[in-house]
């Protein structure tokens, strides 16, 4: 019996937060990384890296509004390239922070609290970078507000038939609802930071965006009202999101798009990748602000099994396509397209992909994998590689080989298109490393709700 | 010159724990006082009904900003597409309305989201950069790890002497002035 001890200690389940924090050391300790006015020197080695990568961004960006598209690799018959690789892979990561803030909110999944605020940051940036794309990519971005509907001189609409508006709009809204979504939760947590200032600039700043915030029995009353409400309703939204950004694909006719699962099978992908990025943020914030207490070893392994489960979905999208490819449909095109995807010239890919959505998280079943940090680490970073490559083979192969082998062509991204997407890594990065030091990056209400002393004893 | 002391506004009672504050809200519910607030650094559900606040409009809002968004979502691309700007292609309907579905759905969700938080905002009357509440040091305490409960001067029942009594009996960690 005295063997098998140590296996039934490992079963046990880490709490969700570590025990002895009171309402005043939980305010104290997430505030403090806020509020203090020594910024630690990792903060400015890794804000200048990616203020480095920002500025990169802005050199292509610039490169390309004086020269045009053509710095790009795109061209006929692969028009889509990086552009639209990237804005799917980005709009995707950021769908992961909506479902923890939104979903798991009301599947009153409690050890959500301390990973939601910077879940929303991330959709936030994440979105943030994915909107960039469409926008340079419209080869003439000044002219950006036509794709909005208004009363102008020509004239004429939008094409509301059109997938390509449809997400106009959805990426629109889940901006603007992620936004609110984002600050409200925040305004509470802003009155402690203004009470809590001392210096005469954070206390005007901090009042300013806390509204006059007071804790107010009605005030709460209400706003757990419309936090509830404003979940329900970016809980379908999320979903819509990611369907219309498959309708991209799957309303065109081209072999290997046109196909009714990718509305499920990419909200799937999101949620994998969008878990897999919270993971990669995760680790090493809880390791450099010292917040072990509150993003527990149970948060690591409850994300770890998501993304183990939503691994699966996306298997089985991928299974499905080749058996719609292979053996259902029956389409001489489809069939060429499938065969083509996993062994044409883009076939390495394929098999990369394979091996990073499909292969390695399956290590993800083994409890000793769960708790090792750096393994959830590494596993994080290969998905969201995978995913990335997942969606180059989407857009680029079924492009690249369309039904006249006449217009048949190949593509590669040029530096350019590198350099927009590795500096699209450095503005979200930016973005990030700001928050961390000006905002709070747990929710400190929400967690001091979680305390023990919080629950109410009814007495009679 | 004679300093003239400022109006008093009402009371401010401060509690170590939820649980004191909840018993003491109820009291003072039960005790007459109406006009009542408390103040916490998170959310309590048994504390608005204590201090007797009835369930808030805020879910109709909502209801009303989707429904308005939907009708405007469907209705501009109605308009655009079947009356100002109506294309013939190959016979095709110009209220081809099952495209128009996914704008349709962002405008409900945009719409009633905006109505939610914007009619939170309004309900509560923030931003409201001032409160006299704030003028009590220990106020705030109120976003860290102490509870409030306030009576305000307008309540009918309030005498300042009787009022501090009743605030005293409920065994608080202090009872303060808010002047106004």
């Amino acid at each position: 019996m005295a063997e098998r001890e140590p296996m039934m200690a490992e079963k046990v389940v880490p709490p969700i937060m570590e025990p002895g924090y009171t309402f005043a050391t939980v305010t104290d300790k997430i505030s403090s990384i806020v509020l203090t006015h020594k910024t630690p020197r990792g903060w400015y080695i890794g804000f200048g890296i990616s203020f480095a990568l920002f500025m990169m961004f802005l050199y292509a960006v610039s490169v390309l509004f004086v020269r045009g598209i053509g710095v790009w690799g795109v061209n006929i018959p692969v028009g889509w390239g990086f552009a639209i690789v990237n804005f799917v892979w980005w709009i995707g990561i950021g769908h992961a922070g909506t479902l923890i803030s939104a979903i798991l909110l009301l599947l009153k999944q409690d050890w959500r609290t301390s990973i939601n605020r910077f879940a929303e940051a991330m959709t936030l940036f994440a979105v943030a970078c994915a909107g960039v794309y469409p926008l340079l990519h419209l080869g003439r971005p000044w002219l950006a507000y036509w794709l909005f509907p208004y009363p102008n001189t020509m004239s004429v609409w939008p094409q509301f038939r059109s997938p390509l508006i449809w997400d106009v709009f959805a990426v629109s809204t889940y901006a603007i609802v992620s936004l609110m979504f984002w600050f409200v939760g925040l305004i509470p947590d802003l009155a402690t930071l203004r009470d809590r200032a001392t210096g005469r600039v954070q206390k005007v700043i901090y009042g300013l965006l806390a509204m006059g915030w007071r804790g107010s029995a009605k005030h709460w009353s209400r706003y757990e009202t419309m936090y509830l409400l404003l979940a329900g309703l970016a809980t379908p939204l999320v979903v819509s999101v990611h369907t219309v950004v498959s309708f991209d694909f799957a309303i065109s006719i081209l072999p290997g798009w046109h196909t009714t699962i990718f509305p499920p099978y990419f909200v799937a992908g999101a949620i994998y990748s969008g878990f897999a990025m919270v993971m990669t943020l995760a680790i090493p914030i809880r390791k450099f602000y010292h917040l072990e207490g509150f993003i527990t070893m149970r948060h690591l392994q409850n994300m770890s099994k998501v993304m183990l489960a939503m691994g699966l979905v996306v298997a089985y999208g991928y299974g499905m396509e080749i058996f719609m490819g292979l053996l259902y449909s029956g389409n001489p095109h489809e069939h060429f397209q499938t065969v083509n995807r996993i062994t044409g010239p883009y076939g390495i890919f394929y098999a990369a992909l394979i091996l990073c959505n499909i292969l390695t998280p399956q290590l993800m079943w083994m409890r000793r994998t769960r708790n090792s940090v750096w393994a959830l680490f590494v596993i994080s970073i290969i998905v969201n590689i995978g995913m990335w490559l997942e969606r180059f083979v989407i857009v680029v192969s079924s492009l690249s080989r369309d039904f006249l082998p006449s217009s048949w062509g190949m593509y590669a991204g040029t530096r350019y298109d590198w350099m927009t997407f590795v500096g699209s890594i450095g503005l979200f990065l930016t973005l990030l490393f700001l928050f961390l030091r000006f905002l709070p990056t747990i929710s400190i209400f929400e967690v001091r709700a979680m305390l023990p002393a919080a629950a109410i004893k009814e007495k009679h | 010159m004679k300093q003239i002391a400022p109006p008093l506004y009402g009371l401010l009672a401060e509690f170590d724990t939820p649980n004191e504050l909840v018993r003491a809200a109820r009291a003072t519910y039960a005790a007459g006082y109406r006009r009542i607030d408390a103040f916490t650094p998170f959310p309590i559900e048994e504390l608005s009904e204590a201090i007797g606040f009835a369930q808030n409009k805020l879910a109709l809002i909502v209801l009303i900003g989707g429904i308005l968004g939907g009708l405007f979502g469907f209705g501009l691309q109605y308009w655009a597409s079947a009356i100002t700007y109506p294309i013939n292609v190959g016979g095709r309907p110009t209220n081809s309305w099952p495209a128009f579905i996914p704008i349709t759905f962002e405008m409900t969700v945009l719409f009633a989201a905006l109505a939610a938080v914007l009619g939170m905002l309004a309900l509560n009357g923030l931003p409201q950069p001032y409160h006299p509440a704030f003028n009590v040091p220990r106020f705030a305490l109120a976003s860290n790890d102490r509870f409030f409960l306030m009576i305000a001067k307008a309540d009918p029942l309030f005498t300042h002497q009787g009022t501090h009594e009743f605030l005293k009996s409920l065994n608080p960690r202090e009872v303060s002035d808010i002047d106004e």
